[in-house]
Order: C-alpha cells, then structure tokens, then sequence
C-alpha cells in the first residue's frame, strides 16, 4: 500500500466523531428554513402570487360589492377576511411551495442538498418551516389591513384558526410535493398557478360553498379548499372549527402525502 | 488498513431494463485522484451518483469509507463532498450566500473567505447564480463540494465550460486536496484532464470498465520502460498490417527492438496507428514501406501516445 498521508484518527471514525463533523441538526433545519424563507421572500413573482394577490382580494371584496356575497348578518371585512387568510395559506403552501420545489428539482438543488448533511429528512423539515415563516408574514399583512378595515375576529376561535391553518398546510404542502416531484417544471408552474385559480374561484374558499352554483356546492366541501376555507370561517366567525372540515383537510393530507412519499422523484 | 475511499465492485445499474452501469468494478485511493474516463453516456455519472447515494445499485457493492453510501448515508454525508455534474444550486441566490449556506451545514467547515478567494469567487460573490458563467457556477460548485472538509470528493465532470484560467485553478485546488489526503473521484471525458491530473484511470465504454490502471501505466506501455510514442496516418484501407509491423521492427534492429515491440492497428478503416519505440528512422521505413506499394499517406503524426489513443485502440471509436 502506498504511503497515506491521512492520519489514523481521522480514519475508520466512529458514529460519534462522524456526527461532529456535521452542524448539529436544528442548526441545519434552521440554516435550510431561514434560506428557504428569503429565497421565497426574494422572488418577486412569489411574492406577488402570496402576499400582493390576498391582500388585493381583501381590498376588492371589502370595499367593493362586484362580488355578491351573503354575509349571514356579519360585516363584509368580518365575513371575507378568514377565506382571504385561507387563500394565503394555500397560496404559500401549495403555488409557491410546488413551483420552487419543482425548480429545485429540475436544477439538482434537491440532490446537492441530500448530498450535504443537511440530507432529504433536513430539507423537508426546512422547506414545511420556511413555508410557515411565510405564512407569519402573510398572516400579519392581511390581519393588518383587515384590522384598518374593521375586522373584529371571534377572539376564542383564534387557537381554532391557528389549528386550521396548520391543517391546510399540510394537505396543500403535500399536493404541491406530490405535483412537483412527479411533473417538469415548467409543467408545474402552469398547473400550480390555474389550480390556485380554480379553486379560489371555485374551490369554495373565498366563496362559501353553499353560495357556489349547481354541483360545486356538493364538491367544494369536499375539497382541501372548501374545507380550508369552512374551518376558517367557522373559527373566526363562530369560533369553532366544523368537525366535518378537519375530516376532510386530514384525508387530503393522508391520501396526498402518501402520495407523495410514493411517488416523489428526486431527479 | 483503513478502508478505500471508495471501493466498487460488479456494481450493475439498469434503467428501464437496460444497464448503463455493467458491472464496473472501481477503486480509488485515498490521498489519490482516481479519474473515471468515457464518452457521454458510458455511465460515469450515474457511477459516481451510486458512490454518492444518489441512486440504488441494482446489484454490485459500493462502500465509501468502508461505508454503504444509502444506509449509512448519516455517517457518510459530513465526510463526503459532492459536485454535481448539472451544478444543483439554487438560481436565485447569490454566489457567496450558497457558499455560507452550505458550510452552515458542517461543525467545522473551511474558511469560506479563504476559498472564495483561492477560486477566485469575489468577483461575482453578489451575483445571483443565475446570471453566472458556466465556468463560475463550476467554480461555485466546487467550492460547496469542499466546504465542509470531506475526505472523499466526487467531480462529476469539473472543468465542464470552464475558461482555461480557472480550469488551472480547480485542478491546482484538487491536487492540494490529494496532498491533503483526500480521495479525489472524478469524472471526464476530457483527456488531458485525466492524464494531466489523475493517478489512476479507468476507461468506461457502454458501461463497463474497459482499461483500467496507473496513468503512467496506460500511456506508457513500451517493452522497456521507454515512452511509446504512436504514430498515425491516413490511408487507403485495408493494408497489410502484419507486413508493415515486420517492416518497422527491421528498423530498430541495430537497437535490438524486438519484433513484437510495435503494435499496428487500423481502429477506422484507412486510419492507421503504429505504437512503439519511433525514431526518425522510423518515419524513413513507413514512406518506404508505403512507396513500394504505391500508396501516398494523406497524413502522418507523430505523438505520445494518448489516452485517446488507448480508447481508439480498445474501441475503434474516438472518445468525443
């Protein structure tokens, strides 16, 4: 054998030592979250998509009456802002989160990662954070505006909200791995964007189901929308989240993400 | 004896049924540049993408540092760097910020102002990888490979796009992370890039391995040690081969040269390559030799003999 200039020590380490050399792992999730964030926060297409297109909603539906809503007796700020919070959260988690893991995808950035310390486990903790850290932001924004528009929240349905919130993202977090792990890129940035669409007109998010005309009153409650947008409403409004709503955002979320874990593609 | 760098063996890959990996058997050293040399396609990427735990072999061991890249892929990961061949960073973000964020991933990583500087990265350190040059992007990615003070190094085809400048400078970086006792893998399709830069070579083709061994060893395969020299030239097909070769060895028959000392080939039909000890005699007695049959060489070169050449020789075809 020739001569090895490597010391004996830094051979044949054990779990131990190997461990050491990487960051620990909530400083790796933590790195991968905070750039994962700012990558998102950066991108003015992204940013438009999650922050400017809700908060233009919030405006329209409130100050104008083009859309005709029954309110049920509630103030037209009171009634619109939880769909608006709704939309955010599916804006965040499903079209941002689905285009940019697509591009990471086609760019190798998923591989190089999973290369790293950092590993697949890592990356995933990072990308499900980063999205919640965006919805921080877009949560304060549009409770901002809706507040100067005079927006008084049920107060006790504000855990029940924070609970919703959290459903949605799961369910649309994982839609938008599933669709970016098995489609091109440039496929999932068409699709992500007109199934935000559809559903925001559609979906029952916005728009309460029952007010939907023919058989999307039936479907929408149905949909991971519909159900994201009912369980918002009922909290901020009610102050209670309809059972029916978490049934339906928990089967999205399982059916989606195994799913997902079948089918995700890292190349 | 402390495990390889990395050590492959019968390692079979299939995509859709057919093998792109067949059965390559590999190992590299560590504190040693060990290139994987090949046309597009061999599967020297998807090799390395096995070593690197990116890919399941489909049969075959591979163990990097005695380790199996997917199952003990946690150990692993902090002890091995990865530059991928499609670069895989992220293009909205910066060139300097990457850097920071992939060493944010190890306990004790390398100066990143240190290398960023040595890869002559400050100048577009601000820049978005977006709108970098394929050669900085390799640049880049070279650096996150490095970052974090791996013992083995995977190069899946380094100096792709890369200007001859910075090209000087990766392979200066790679031979001080040799020195350094790192395993150094990489793959090319580049020549010289292996014969400049690689202790050991292994010559892929439809993904087996098809010559593999020392550099020195490869192009240097004269009877006595001496340094082969190959000769080439075009002509009309078909000629007798064997008749020349005995006309050759005639010609350094005061130096002893045994008969067997040149190999004479016709890897394309009317490209001829005569390897073995030439001398200026030697050019005398192929213009001879092609004289007294009437035949006028269209070109005739000399050269050391390549790893081009062992590639033409092992399989008729050029490389690229």
């Amino acid at each position: 054998m020739s001569a090895n200039p490597t010391t004996p020590d830094a051979v044949g380490q054990s779990q131990a030592q190997a461990v050491e050399l990487a960051a620990p792992a909530w400083r790796r999730v933590v790195a991968q979250t905070a750039f994962e964030t700012r990558m998102i926060l950066r991108n003015g297409e992204q940013l438009l998509v999650t922050i400017i297109l809700p908060v233009m909603l919030l405006l329209g539906l409130v100050l104008t009456s083009f859309v005709d809503l029954d309110t049920g007796g509630a103030t037209r700020v009171d009634f619109v802002t939880p769909g608006v919070l709704a939309l955010a959260v599916m804006s965040t988690a499903f079209t941002s989160q689905a285009i940019a893991t697509a591009f990471d995808r086609r760019n190798g950035v998923l591989r190089l990662m999973s290369t790293t310390p950092l590993g697949r486990g890592g990356l995933l903790a990072g990308k499900v954070l980063g999205v919640l850290a965006v919805e921080v932001v877009q949560v304060v924004v549009i409770t901002a505006v809706a507040l100067a528009l005079g927006w008084q929240p049920d107060p006790a349905g504000i855990p029940a909200a924070l609970l919703a919130v959290l459903l949605g993202t799961a369910a649309f977090t994982s839609l938008a791995m599933l669709l970016a792990g098995t489609l091109r890129a440039e496929g999932v940035l068409a699709v992500a964007n007109l199934v935000l669409v559809l559903l925001t007109v559609g979906g029952g998010v916005l728009v309460p189901a029952d007010q939907l005309p023919g058989p999307l009153e039936h479907v929408a409650l149905l949909l991971p929308s519909g159900a994201l947008g009912e369980a918002m409403r009922g909290a901020l409004l009610d102050g209670s989240v309809p059972p029916f709503s978490v049934v339906v955002l928990l089967g999205w979320t399982a059916a989606l993400g195994w799913g997902a874990g079948k089918l995700f593609r890292w190349t | 004896m402390p495990a390889p760098a990395v050590l492959v063996h019968d390692l079979v890959k299939r995509y859709d049924g057919r093998a792109v990996v067949d059965g390559v058997s590999l190992t590299a050293e560590r504190g040693a540049i060990t290139a994987v040399l090949g046309p597009n396609g061999a599967g020297k990427t998807t090799t390395v993408e096995c070593c690197e735990g990116l890919r399941s072999p489909d049969a075959g061991r591979v163990e990097v540092l005695g380790l199996d890249p997917l199952t003990d892929a946690r150990d692993l990961r902090p002890r091995v760097g990865v530059m991928l061949q499609d670069g895989g960073l992220p293009t909205g973000v910066r060139a300097l910020e990457m850097l920071r964020h992939v060493a944010s991933m190890y306990a004790r990583p390398r100066d990143v102002g240190e290398l960023t500087e040595r890869l002559g990265l400050e100048s577009f350190a601000r820049t978005t990888v977006r709108r970098l040059s394929g050669g900085q992007r390799q640049r880049l990615a070279l650096a996150a490979a490095i970052v974090g003070r791996p013992e083995v190094v995977f190069l899946d085809e380094p100096s792709a796009g890369m200007d001859p400048q910075s090209r000087h400078a990766v392979w200066e970086l790679v031979r001080e992370l040799r020195a350094e006792g790192v395993g150094i893998v990489l793959t090319t399709h580049l020549m010289d890039e292996a014969e400049d830069l690689a202790d050991h070579v292994y010559v892929v083709d439809h993904g087996k391995v098809i010559a593999a061994g020392a550099t020195r060893d490869l192009l240097e395969t004269g009877a006595d040690g001496a340094a082969d020299r190959t000769v080439r030239f075009e002509a009309t097909p078909a000629l007798d081969l064997g008749g020349l070769r005995d006309a050759l060895s005639g010609v350094g028959a005061p130096d002893g040269a045994a008969p067997g000392a040149w190999a004479v080939a016709e890897p394309q039909p009317g490209s001829y390559t005569l390897t073995g000890p030439a001398d200026p005699a030697t050019l005398v007695a192929l213009t001879t030799w092609l004289a007294a049959r009437g035949v006028l060489a269209s070109r005739v070169t000399v050269g050391r003999r390549t790893l081009e050449d062992v590639f033409l020789d092992l399989t008729g075809r050029h490389l690229r």
